[in-house]
């Protein structure tokens, strides 16, 4: 019997035989209860995988996106008129006027992104002294697997109104994920083709509270995901009384729950590219 | 399952495991490069914007 099953099916596995005799109820009940198991431990590996995707694959993803994007607004900017003014093409000479005037107020040129275009550099020196993310237009999830999204109804760097952004807190290169480090008075330098803008986060820097503004809008809060009022001209509502940056992310990490808005003004002139090509010293931190 | 998939394989045990480790390393592409970018969105854990 045993040479017989030797010779004649030797690289059979035996399983591939249905068993001659009636599979019994305990059988049956072993399949079933095997293939419960099976299917959980499957989910669950799923499930890690899932976190695995969502804390680095997704970072990886969004890194390659704003390489890529640094590089188009790299050649957009280097194409841009903006920059062929006098003195921009030869930043080492560094000549004052000649005209002996006091320099003259730079005007940075109006902005105009399509939705998904690149088309200015978020620097938090606070969040690290390299920290440099490219925004894109528009909020939808589309432009935010990027980087942080403008939203599209708002003011752009500078202007009257509210600058507002979103980004991811947890994934997607996670840019914003330490926002809650920010305190009162931390800059946060948007770059254009032609401009420096540095905005300061409101609130008081010497007691590191929030509140305190004169114009009662906190440097600081978390609000329910459908007040839609922070990112309205000015923050909180009501018309446009001064140029704001609004930084809005989720809260707390790993939920969606609430949103974690952070309010800035601007703060001096915009400084023009040509005058101060390496940033502007609160850059320098 | 995974018994059933591993009797249905051909070949013997180094092959059937070099097949098992493709097969597995196909549903770990499938799941993070198609499935997951299609829930992603779907679920509430990315939002990040104020809006109705």
């Amino acid at each position: 019997m045993s040479s017989t099953l030797d010779v004649e099916a030797p690289a059979t596995d035996p399983r591939d035989e249905p068993p001659a005799r009636h599979r019994s109820s305990g059988d049956v009940a072993r399949t079933v209860v095997r293939g419960i198991s099976q299917t959980l431990i499957t989910l669950g590996l799923v499930a890690l995988l899932f976190v695995v995707y969502q804390l680095w694959v997704t970072d990886l993803l969004a890194a390659r996106a704003q390489d890529r994007l640094t590089e188009q607004l790299q050649d957009q900017w280097a194409g841009s008129p903006a920059l062929d003014t006098p003195g921009a093409t030869d930043p080492t000479e560094g000549t004052p006027p000649a005209d002996g005037s006091a320099p003259p107020t730079h005007t940075p040129a109006p902005i105009e992104a399509g939705i998904g275009d690149p088309f200015a550099i978020l620097h938090i020196p606070r969040l690290g002294d390299d920290y440099a993310r490219v925004v894109v237009q528009g909020s939808s999830e589309v432009q935010l697997e990027q980087g942080p999204g403008h939203y599209v109804d708002t003011a752009m760097p500078g202007e009257q109104g509210n600058f507002s952004v979103a980004g991811h807190r947890v994934g997607r290169g996670s840019p914003f994920l330490d926002l809650d480090r920010m305190r009162p008075g931390d800059a946060i330098v948007v770059e254009t083709a032609d401009s420096w803008f540095v905005y300061r986060v409101l609130g008081d820097p010497a007691t590191g509270e929030f509140t305190g503004d004169p114009t009662g809008i906190p440097g600081r809060e978390v609000v329910r995901p459908s007040q839609v009022s922070v990112i309205a001209p000015t923050p909180g509502g009501g018309e446009p009384t001064g140029a704001y940056l609004t930084l809005t992310t989720c809260h707390p990490r790993y939920s969606a729950a609430q949103r974690l808005i952070l309010h800035a003004r601007l703060d001096g002139a915009p400084i023009s590219k040509a005058a101060a090509p390496d940033g502007p010293a609160a850059l320098a931190g | 399952m995974y018994g059933w998939i591993w009797r249905h394989l051909p070949g013997g045990a180094a092959l059937r495991t070099a097949q098992a480790l493709v097969l597995v390393l196909a549903v770990v592409a499938l799941l993070l490069f198609v499935v997951f970018p299609w829930v992603e969105p779907r679920l509430p854990f990315t939002s990040v914007t104020v809006g109705s």
